[in-house]
């Protein structure tokens, strides 16, 4: 009896919770650490990228004013389904990242209790970056945070997994929408995660991903005038300054790239999400 | 209408020498450059003093004085630092009366202004950050904050002292030492500030002043010796500032224009609401980033609010800076009068109705009277673009997701007001602008303890409060 031939996956774009072809319709050849042919991902364009934004803007009033319970939930509930895939995850970081097993594994819980941990944040960041402020005079005066809107993700290059989930998770949890750019080598985890945020009640667009080339795509979401920040994190040298030059044209918010190599695996702090946050400050007279 | 006598303040306490050096290392040291500007009074064109023009090598002197000074400043405890804060906290207070006729000598504002808002409010941003010196540990950005090292901070003509205040003390608070420019027409007070660093025994090097306009602030900002740049200003200028930081590990705040919304219900204290619109958009001229320059009323009250409006507009009466009478002072500069005269010709131009009350305007000076725009689209300049002076663009709405809609309809997010007695309507407005600040059934208020800045095309960072720490540290 001769083996069974497996049913390949096609890997296509993210978009507005679909998954599209690119519109250009191109594809490039990915391969595992070891060279051999893995599959042929969809190689975004210009126009997905501005379909990608589309999608976030339109996804950005619902999601922002959500409650911080139903954002924390949801991240949670990601955090469910990537667990429940977890094996499949294992699989494609052995493939993707040269990884082993055993090591796949860390990487894939430590995704997983990372969602947990920003989930956690989403009704908490607002008591730590908030303030009632003491102003000399009969009035209320609050700040609050607010996100600052659409952001885009030039995701890592490497982590292809816990990297992408530990720049994604920070920006949605505040309530931003965003459209990211994952890691051009290793973009199949990328694609499957999609599939858990399809599956985990996330509105669509809310996250947006893209696979290609980052120094094709990423620069023209750095100049897009309805994407309000950019995290660079995955851009290196010449890149990351042709996107903070476009980016200064409607004055995103930049988040250069990390000085140095970024420990995926230590605890991330709350510079992520306060990146992407805006404070806003309300006045009222005190009077009867 | 009342009769008024002038009453002005007396210029005599104010010591204007003819020419002023730069303040470089606790010194004052002339230039090495050729370059001199002269800076004149707006209300009466007098030139009042001569201003170096600092080169790039002037920017580099004074950038090594204040890195040279970093290690000890930086060193020194925060409690020693704190003191020094508040004794130039305490120097502006007893210089008060001084500083406040010499700003507007410089900018034009009226008198008034000067003393009962710049100047309480600057002495008050110094004593509020001098207490954050000792008790960073506790401000939420980890155990050990440390200052960034050298800060170059650029800052406008609308509120000189002020925007000083507000660069200059939560710098020094959190450990940095600063090179500062003011802006190229309203150097003086800046340069009084100079003296009160030296009457406070601030060590040489801590606080520096370079004079001069756009290209000794560009010779600031890309000095490769900077660690952090604070700008406030227009946006076109805070776009440059952004690409020319790109690349570099300079952190950024950016305190740019306004388009602001002033929202007024139905529902609103009309004449409450009256007051709050002329305190938007007419005080300091309409020299200011967070001016109500958009008014938008509920189309059942418009005919009502307006007819207020210009019977209040009537009353406000515009001349002599220094005259504590005055309402509305001078435009700053012949150049920002030729802009405001340009947006105003187009607002007409594109069909919008214009309105001023009857308003004797000096023969001297620069001076533009108070302007209502009624009639104006949303794709109107006077709409859209940033007038930076004394006139009020006002439009129309009928529920509010059209309030919002229209509010939030600009590159712009710095501020917006509010104007109802619903308190459920003034949140649900509050929770939707896209504005740093809401002022709801007041404007234009401000204070050290209250985060200000903006969203989208208005800047970055937040300046006051806690939040305004976080500018000038290392995360």
């Amino acid at each position: 009896m001769s083996e069974r031939l497996a049913v390949r996956k096609t890997y296509k774009l993210f978009i507005g919770g679909a998954f599209p072809r690119s519109e250009s319709g191109r594809s490039y050849v990915v391969s595992s650490s070891k060279g051999e042919f893995l599959a042929n991902a969809s190689k975004a364009s210009r126009k997905d990228a501005r379909e990608a934004v589309a999608a976030a803007r339109k996804a950005f009033p619902g999601w922002s004013a959500a409650t911080a319970y139903n954002r924390g939930q949801i991240l949670y509930r990601v955090a469910e389904m990537l667990e429940g895939r977890r094996s499949q995850f294992v699989a494609e970081l052995v493939d993707a990242d040269g990884v082993g097993v055993r090591k796949a594994g860390e990487l894939v819980d430590a995704a997983v209790d990372r969602l947990v941990w920003y989930a956690g944040w989403s009704d908490k960041i607002g008591a730590i970056r908030g303030s009632a402020n003491p102003v000399a005079g009969p009035y209320f005066n609050l700040s609050s945070t607010e996100p600052t809107g659409v952001v885009a993700v030039v995701a890592p290059e490497a982590g292809p997994l816990l990297g992408l989930v530990s720049v994604i998770a920070p920006v949605i949890v505040t309530g931003n929408t965003c459209v990211v750019v994952a890691s051009e080598r290793a973009p199949l985890p990328s694609i499957t995660l999609a599939e858990v945020l399809a599956t985990s009640d996330l509105p669509g667009g809310v996250v947006n991903i893209l696979t290609g080339s980052a120094a094709e795509i990423a620069p023209w979401l750095a100049g897009h005038m309805d994407v309000n920040a950019i995290d660079l994190t995955g851009a290196d040298g010449e890149l990351a300054v042709t996107c903070e030059e476009a980016a200064a044209e409607n004055l995103k918010r930049v988040l250069r790239p990390p000085a140095a190599k970024v420990d995926w695996l230590a605890d991330p702090g709350t510079e992520r999400m306060t990146a992407f946050l805006e404070t806003k400050t309300v006045w009222h007279p005190i009077g009867t | 209408m009342f009769e008024y006598a002038p009453a002005p303040e007396s210029r005599a306490i104010v010591d204007i020498k003819p020419s002023y050096g730069l303040f470089i290392n606790g010194e004052w040291v002339e230039p090495l450059g050729e370059g001199r500007e002269k800076t004149v009074n707006p209300a009466s064109e007098e030139v009042l003093a001569e201003i170096a023009v600092a080169s790039e090598a002037d920017v580099d002197r004074a950038v090594q004085a204040a890195r040279k000074a970093f290690t000890g400043w930086s060193a020194m405890p925060g409690s020693e630092r704190a003191k020094y804060i508040f004794r130039i906290a305490r120097i502006i207070q007893e210089r008060a009366r001084e500083l406040a006729v010499l700003e507007s000598l410089d900018n034009g504002k009226p008198i008034r202004e000067s003393r009962d808002v710049d100047l309480p409010l600057v002495a008050a941003h110094f004593f509020y950050y001098a207490g954050w010196a000792d008790k960073l540990s506790y401000a939420g950005f980890g155990p050990s904050p440390q200052p960034l090292g050298v800060a170059g901070q650029i800052i406008p003509w609308n509120f000189p002292l002020l925007m000083l205040a507000w660069k200059i003390a939560p710098a020094l608070a959190c450990g940095n030492t600063v090179v500062l420019k003011p802006a190229e027409t309203t150097p003086l007070t800046a340069l009084a500030f100079a003296e009160i660093c030296r009457q406070a025994d601030l060590p040489p090097g801590v606080v520096n002043i370079v004079t001069g306009a756009g290209e000794t602030g560009g010779a600031l900002v890309r000095h490769p010796d900077v660690d952090k740049v604070a700008f406030t200003g227009s946006t076109e200028v805070g776009r440059l500032i952004a690409r020319s930081v790109a690349g570099s590990r300079k952190k950024v705040t950016l305190e740019l224009g306004g388009k602001a919304a002033n929202i007024v219900f139905e529902d609103a204290a009309l004449d409450q609401a009256v007051e709050g619109i002329v305190n938007g958009i007419f005080f300091n001229q309409g020299h200011v980033c967070c001016a109500g320059s958009r008014l938008l009323v509920q189309e059942s009250v418009a005919d009502e609010l307006l007819e207020a409006l210009k019977r209040r507009l009537s009353t406000l009466r515009l001349g002599d800076p220094l005259d504590k009478n005055t309402d509305i002072g001078a435009i700053n500069s012949a150049a920002q009068l030729a802009k405001i005269r340009e947006l105003s010709e187009a607002g007409e131009a594109e069909g919008a109705e214009r309105w001023s009350p009857a308003c004797p305007i000096p023969d001297k000076g620069f001076w533009f009277p108070p302007t209502i725009f009624t009639g104006v689209a949303q794709s109107h300049r006077i709409a859209r673009e940033e007038i930076f002076g004394p006139v009020l663009s006002v439009l129309t709405f009928r529920t509010p997701a059209e309030a919002i809609e229209k509010a939030n309809n600009t590159p712009y997010g710095l501020s917006a007001g509010v104007w109802t007695e619903k308190g459920s309507l003034m949140l649900w407005m509050a929770s939707r602008l896209r504005a740093g600040v809401v002022w709801s059934n007041t404007f234009n208020k401000f204070d050290p303890t209250s985060p200000f800045g903006g969203y989208k095309e208005s800047g970055y960072g937040r300046e006051g409060g806690r939040h305004g720490l976080e500018a000038y540290l290392a995360l």
